[in-house]
């Protein structure tokens, strides 16, 4: 990954490339893991689909996460520097599924001289079935030298 | 953040409104293995975290990514002395027990990000309840909405991240899911 994202090559209502991804049983119990969420709906079949009446298990919201922060710094580059982000959980992601991301520019902001927010809207659609909705604002430089990420204190306002 | 509750609630229940509760520190110092097992799961190559020369530049050396803040303020599933596995989002549970909602689902979630952490911090967390609901009916049964936070702040007292999350905890009727 190379990009450098500057801020004004982004325009409002422009479309983030798509990212899809199939989820396998190890999508699941693997993001899990590496979250540390040990509860069994995500790696134990029987107590997913006969405790919680789900269908298989299901993608962990933390996890789900950090798919939504690959999915945007993938667009922006490392210089890309989350400042807030909300999810609205609609439906559950089941391995067979496939994840599609699709985000939108939905506001552009300069925060200084340097550096800018640009706030995306995304959704996270499984199965048919919409998953997520999820709102982000990040950090993006607006010369080659910024880099949001020098940003302390008052000077940083997620 | 206006506080706001119910009539009908628990005298109990209604005393941890507005308070912070379970003060902890996070078990084990911040390192990246986590980190890289997460990057691994989500097949994420950013160069931020994988390129200490790209770390150096950008960040002045490691951090983590800040989508894991969460991550950091789960409890082993088992540790010496314990006699029952701990659960992260103490608060969370308890509204459950003293409400008598056996099921739970997470519907929002926001993370506002602060400082970055990086591998070798030691976090503290905070819990405070803003809300509780009254009674409402959804498709997954009978139950109740709550509003609560948690607060990450560093060894230097630095805030890192403050995270808030909508909890409906109910009576399950039927079967229909949503991702915890």
């Amino acid at each position: 990954m190379s990009t450098e994202l500057l801020l004004g090559e982004v325009t409002l209502g422009e479309r983030l490339p798509i990212l899809e991804k199939e989820v396998e049983p190890v999508t699941v119990v693997l993001g899990a893991m590496a979250s540390r969420d040990w509860r069994p709906q995500h790696h134990d079949y029987k107590f997913a689909t006969e405790h919680n009446g789900l269908d298989d298990i299901i993608m962990n919201t933390p996890n789900l996460a950090a798919w939504f922060e690959r999915y945007l710094t993938d667009w922006t580059g490392p210089k890309g520097r989350l400042g807030r982000i909300k999810f609205r959980m609609r439906d559950s992601v089941y391995p067979g599924e496939t994840m599609r991301f699709v985000g939108t520019v939905t506001g552009i902001e300069k925060l200084d001289d340097e550096v800018g927010w640009v706030d995306v809207e995304i959704e996270l659609s499984a199965g048919g079935k919409l998953c997520v909705g999820c709102e982000a604002r990040i950090a993006i430089p607006r010369t080659a030298e910024a880099n949001p990420w020098k940003l302390k204190g008052d000077d940083w306002k997620p | 953040m206006a506080v706001q509750s119910a009539d009908d609630l628990p005298e109990e229940v209604r005393s941890w409104i507005g308070q912070e509760r379970y003060s902890a520190k996070t078990e084990f110092p911040i390192e990246m293995g986590y980190v890289l097992t997460t990057l691994s799961a989500t097949q994420n190559g950013n160069p931020l975290y994988w390129d200490e020369t790209v770390a150096q530049k950008l960040t002045d050396g490691p951090i983590t990514l800040p989508s894991m803040v969460s991550v950091w303020f789960r409890p082993h599933d088992w540790s010496p002395g314990r006699t029952e596995p701990a659960v992260a989002l103490q608060l969370h549970f308890d509204l459950k027990d003293r409400l008598g909602l056996p099921e739970a689902v997470m519907s929002d979630n926001t993370i506002v990000f602060h400082e970055p952490i990086r591998p070798g911090d030691q976090l503290t967390t905070t819990q405070i309840l803003y809300s509780v609901s009254a009674p409402k009916t959804t498709k997954l049964g009978i139950g109740r909405f709550w509003d609560f936070g948690v607060r990450f702040v560093n060894q230097r007292g630095e805030l890192c991240a403050e995270e808030r999350y909508t909890g409906f905890g109910y009576k399950r009727d039927e079967r229909e899911g949503a991702s915890g």
